[in-house]
């Protein structure tokens, strides 16, 4: 971080952006050194793309919560809850919720059946080649767009905590964030990773916890009290109530229903969170982790809850506005209220600390899907050795970085948490009902995966491009023109229940009879962990 | 997936017979009946919570106790009911579901499958699945 920036408008800039790159610069060192003593142990496939299969259940839950709590969650919820009440708490409910998909349906299966990638457990008893191409690009969609909005987020986050606001220095910072993604990803594969998550998550509990705890403690730890002075500095009863945000007509209505459905149905479809349960040894350790992962991610949300209508009360709707960053400076508006610059500092390089670990689990999961996927079961036909296909690997990820770096760059200034929500709108709509379905559907075929992947991915990314998101509205991407038709601002809606359909209509329709015993040893294989687990003691 | 060395993968024919026998099937509608319902629960409740949100606002701005209001309470129940139905599953399936899927896993490997159905056990390993 020895890196001369630009000289900052320091007017506008809330703490003392010099504490803060330092602490920021702490949190490099130190998981710098974790990273490159994981690194020692990381030399087969299983090791750089499980982490070797050696972590516990409570460790891979705490990953689990820093790969899922991104920087969208933090700032993006408290700034919601702030500003638009109780329709913000609406997002996080749907958020947490999400993990009972994950947890019932999904995590155990998945643990017995794959090894590495999402398409391990989707081609199993299907024909790998149409299969794995589909489920690599949807892979390769659902990461891109989350790595776009992590990478714009970082651009964002600097202009208010570093007293950075010029293009060039945001730009650089990007750079920044894009080299050490890179870095950490090379040296430490997913065990390195693991871990800069797993410190991530304790960092990003323990701030959040003690700034909840100090807010509380303003209002003589009565939550009530809270509430009502949020509701005398908004001036605005209806802060409490729902229909700040999605009240206002019956599209708007609709759209929320369509967000909530997306929301609850895309975490567990989600590449990167999926390729998670893949690090630890056993299914049962693999539901451990759920569990730890659903105590980590409620509590997180409702310490938001508190931590959003904490900053309403004592900072109010026009400060947070009229702040550098806006809606997104809730949170740090509130620390720097708290405790000042210090707590600021802290924070900010929570936040940083935040947007690192899920590019890295991003970029790693990417990475194995094209290197797993395509490149060794596709273009070398499961024929390539683990070797070659490590070096696929790492050189995907410097692509992956280069490439996100530019698109972080091109995407600045852009929604985050439109990003994100198009990720998982995507990852519902297109990876969802396949898992789902050749998990429990015995009839599945593959034209019922081919027709249900490419159908959501299509239907769900063509109907943003022609939805008020892309065009014709007041914060739309592009401005002056207007060619949306669709009324909605996110899919899910429509494309999950159509790619749902899809797939049931094209497996039923599928002349190609699949072999039912893959499909038996699929099904045997998923609920009694056989060849995935140590065996049983005779 | 055999990266713990197993002297006997179990065959094709292992699998399809254990897919078909009582045990297996004893294991499976344990699973679903607990999953299932479950399931069914949780997306009505929180399609139900929603629902409220968006058309019954002044039903969830009651207030009941000081500022805190029903949408806040039911929002909150929505954290309770999550967490108790993951606790609920964990339980459940370390006492229903892991004994059984021990046991499969146990006659699985010794092979014990196949033999049932009088077919003679093929000696060959199956290939690995990439």
């Amino acid at each position: 971080m020895n890196v001369m920036l630009p000289a900052a408008e320091a007017t506008e800039t809330v703490g003392t952006p010099w504490l803060n790159m330092l602490i920021f610069g702490a949190f490099v060192v130190v998981t710098m050194v974790v990273v490159l003593r994981a690194s020692k142990y990381t030399s087969t496939a299983a090791d750089y793309f499980a982490g070797g299969r050696s972590f516990s259940g409570q460790q891979n839950g705490l990953a689990i919560a820093g790969d899922y709590l991104s920087a969208a969650s933090f700032l993006g919820i408290v700034g919601a809850i702030a500003l638009q009440g109780y329709d913000g708490f609406l997002y996080s409910i749907g958020f947490l919720v999400a993990w009972l998909v994950a947890l019932l349906l999904i995590a155990e299966p998945l643990r017995n059946t794959g090894k590495f990638t999402m398409a391990d457990v989707l081609s199993f008893r299907l024909r790998q080649r149409p299969v794995r191409i589909a489920a690599a690009t949807s892979t390769l969609c659902v990461t891109f767009f989350y790595l776009l909005a992590q990478m714009a987020g970082a651009g964002a986050l600097v202009s208010l905590l570093m007293g950075i606001h010029s293009g060039w220095g945001q730009s650089l910072v990007i750079v920044v964030v894009g080299s050490l993604m890179i870095a950490y990803v090379l040296i430490g594969g997913m065990k390195g990773t693991t871990w800069v998550q797993i410190i991530k998550a304790c960092l990003l509990m323990t701030g959040v916890g003690i700034m909840t705890i100090w807010a509380l403690a303003l209002f003589g730890f009565n939550f009530s009290a809270m509430l009502g002075e949020a509701v005398d500095v908004a001036n605005n009863a209806a802060i409490l109530e729902p229909g700040l945000r999605y009240g206002e007509d019956s599209i708007t209505k609709l759209d929320f229903l369509s967000l909530g459905m997306a929301l609850v149905f895309g975490a567990a479809g989600l590449p990167h969170v999926l390729m998670r349960f893949y690090t630890v040894p056993t299914a049962k350790e693999a539901r451990v982790s759920v569990v730890w992962a659903i105590a980590l991610i409620g509590l997180f949300y409702l310490f938001t809850l508190v931590l959003g209508f904490a900053a309403a009360a004592l900072i109010g709707e026009e400060r947070i506005l009229s702040a550098p960053g806006g809606v997104n400076s809730a949170a740090p508006l509130l620390a720097f209220e708290l405790g000042g610059s210090v707590l600021l500092g802290v924070i900010a390089a929570v936040a940083f600390a935040t947007i690192l670990a899920v590019v890295a689990g991003l970029a790693i999961t990417a990475s194995a899907s094209f290197a797993h996927d395509i490149y060794s079961n596709v273009i070398k036909k499961g024929k390539s050795s683990g070797k070659e296909e490590l070096r696929v690997a790492k050189i995907t990820v410097v692509v992956i970085g280069i490439v996100s770096i530019l698109g972080g760059i091109g995407a600045q200034g852009q929604n985050v948490a439109f990003l994100v929500a198009l990720a998982f709108a995507v990852a519902a709509s297109a990876n969802l009902p396949t898992i789902l379905y050749s998990l429990y559907w015995r009839g599945f075929t593959t034209r019922g995966a081919v027709w249900s992947m490419y159908g959501g991915l299509i239907i769900s990314v063509g109907l943003i491009i022609f939805s008020p998101v892309m065009s014709g509205a007041e914060t739309a991407m592009i401005a002056g023109v207007d060619f949306a038709w669709f009324p909605l601002t996110n899919p899910g809606l429509v494309s999950i229940p159509a790619s749902f359909l899809l797939g049931f209509i094209g497996s039923k329709t599928d002349p190609y009879k699949e072999d039912l015993k893959k499909q038996a040893e699929m099904e045997v294989r998923s609920m009694t962990g056989v060849g995935a687990e140590a065996p049983v003691q005779h | 997936m055999s990266e713990h060395p197993s002297p006997a993968e179990p065959t094709a024919e292992d699998f399809v017979a254990a897919q078909r026998s009582p045990e297996f099937e004893s294991l499976r509608s344990t699973h679903r009946k607990f999953v299932v319902p479950m399931t069914v629960f949780f997306l009505v409740w929180f399609a139900l919570y929603v629902l409220l949100s968006i058309y019954a606002t002044d039903f969830m701005s009651i207030q009941v106790i000081g500022n805190v209001n029903l949408g806040i309470i039911l929002g909150l129940l929505q954290f309770v009911t999550t967490f108790g139905i993951t606790g609920l599953y964990v339980a459940f399936a370390n006492k229903s579901l892991d004994p059984q899927a021990r046991d499969l896993r146990a006659t699985l490997e010794a092979g014990d499958f196949a033999g049932r159905n009088g077919a003679a056990r093929p000696g060959s390993t199956l290939a690995e699945e990439a």
